[in-house]
């Protein structure tokens, strides 16, 4: 007989991976309006931000309720613990989708500094990583988060590098400095959401395998 | 309270045995002082075995929970610690029980209990006062000292003193429920015993009242060993330090209680507290 409790827990997955469909949505026009030079998409992200946070909010209720009224142990536990967690990534997550959607409002009014080559790859890199974090949460997928977590290193890699080269054009022309430090916002943006959706991985390794796998360096005995 | 005697003329009786585990775990007890070393447990109601091969070891001065779905063997379990079963015919005990390193199985059976208390599911005063009640263990012992005294002490670390020191001589039956419960347990400590083994405790009170009990437990740690048997997986969550999980009379897993209940090492305990059987 399932339980009323499991009908619940299955409503706050979806819950979660609704907000995680928006978010993803969010980040992917966030860039486009960088690279397409899109204003209506950025502003599309802007519009949706109220949506996100109203999510975050009601996720939130939920996971409290559950605590407070079913007393979950074990998996459950694990599960309401990761999913709180994974809702204030996924915010946060957001916010950055609307910073990149700004960042893209402002590069818009100067002309564009340079051909985007990493931008695009480093974009890829990130919104894979969300969306593989959630597809792990949703298979419960040890192996898959895993993955998430190796390409994390990449994504900074790709930061570094436009970092790099966005400096160069910024040392040989002042004109570019605007749009290139614009540039730079954007990709540290990217950056942190590749961080998020490593959070998440790393919750839903706690959440299946009940293993605390955030700051290895740290002894925990 | 059974004497020497009828303790001989019991069914149950020890058969010793070599045989290699095939249930338990790993122990997770870190401390170093144990109060109670059970190897290779086995017992059995006539011709029906309740208990496997069961390993256990339970620090001194900590509160080690035992849970699992009834008929489990648990209640079963809590009653070979201080040879209750034998008050049943035809049981028969095998392996070893060891109270601070001795067998009790060899042991008299009513100092064994001196120093290993019980108190029960149901609150079960004697139809005497509640000064007699707690003075009962002490007279039968044959205590020659100041009993005004020692029943106060132990009604007070039984958190009761307050509430009844100014009504000793009434009957044990005008307390509540709750109360009746903490005079139980203040009679068991009056012998001050090393150990307490409470069999579901709480489970005919009220939450105020089994918040005493645990507040109570907690206090008790520093004279006092405890091994409690709850079907309440909140309350094997608060009030124990380790917790074990039976099943089918088999030790399934044994963890320090924080670990049970967040992490378990074996897939039936974690269907077991998440409610998936039982």
């Amino acid at each position: 007989m399932e339980r009323h409790f499991e009908r619940d827990l299955e409503e706050l997955k979806q819950r979660l991976l609704w907000m995680g469909s928006l978010v993803e949505r969010a980040v992917h026009q966030a860039v486009h309006a960088v690279l397409d030079a899109d204003e209506q998409l950025a502003e599309a992200v802007l519009s949706e931000e109220d949506a996100i946070n109203e999510m975050q909010i009601e996720i939130d209720e939920r996971i409290q309720r559950l605590l407070a009224l079913q007393a979950p142990m074990a998996a459950d536990l694990r599960f309401l613990l990761a999913a709180s967690r994974i809702n204030g990534d996924l915010e946060r997550i957001g916010d950055q989708a609307v910073n990149i959607a700004q960042s893209a409002m402002r590069i818009l009014r100067h002309p564009q500094v340079k051909p985007y080559v990493d931008l695009p790859r480093m974009s890829d890199l990130a919104e894979g990583m969300v969306r593989d974090s959630l597809n792990s949460l949703v298979r419960g997928d040890q192996e898959l988060a895993q993955s998430v977590l190796q390409r994390d290193d990449q994504v900074d890699r790709l930061r570094d590098q436009m970092f790099r080269e966005l400096l160069t054009y910024m040392m040989e022309n002042s004109s570019v400095v605007f749009s290139a430090f614009e540039l730079v916002l954007v990709a540290k943006n990217l950056e942190r959401i590749g961080d998020h959706a490593t959070n998440i991985a790393e919750d839903v390794i706690y959440f299946v395998a009940g293993r605390d796998i955030r700051h290895p360096a740290l002894d925990r005995r | 309270m059974a004497s020497a005697a009828q303790g001989k003329e019991m069914a149950s009786r020890v058969v010793p045995k070599v045989r290699t585990g095939e249930s338990g775990t790993a122990s997770p007890v870190k401390e170093a002082t144990l109060r109670f070393e059970i190897s290779e447990l086995d017992f059995f109601y006539g011709p029906k075995q309740a208990i496997f091969g069961l390993n256990l070891k339970i620090p001194k001065n900590r509160i080690t929970a035992l849970i699992g779905p009834s008929g489990c063997g648990k209640s079963t379990f809590l009653r070979t610690l201080n040879r209750m079963n034998e008050t049943l015919r035809n049981t028969k005990v095998a392996g070893q029980i060891l109270l601070d390193g001795q067998d009790i199985l060899q042991m008299d059976v009513v100092k064994l209990r001196r120093r290993v208390g019980m108190v029960f599911q149901r609150p079960n005063p004697f139809p005497k006062s509640i000064y007699d009640n707690v003075a009962y263990g002490l007279r039968i012992n044959g205590y020659k000292g100041r009993l005004d005294e020692l029943v106060e002490h132990s009604l007070r670390r039984a958190a009761l003193w307050d509430e009844v020191k100014d009504h000793l001589q009434k009957s044990a039956f005008a307390l509540s429920g709750g109360q009746q419960q903490r005079l139980c347990i203040a009679r068991a400590l009056a012998v001050d015993p090393e150990v307490l083994l409470m069999d579901e405790p709480c489970s005919a009170l009220d939450p105020v009242t089994t918040a005493k009990i645990e507040e109570l437990m907690f206090q008790l740690k520093d004279s006092c060993t405890m091994a409690i048997v709850t079907h309440n997986m909140q309350q094997a969550a608060r009030a124990s330090d380790y917790t074990a999980f039976m099943l089918d009379g088999r030790l399934i897993e044994h963890s320090e209680t924080p670990k049970l209940f967040t992490t378990p090492a074996d897939a039936r305990t974690e269907a077991y507290i998440t409610g998936r059987f039982g």
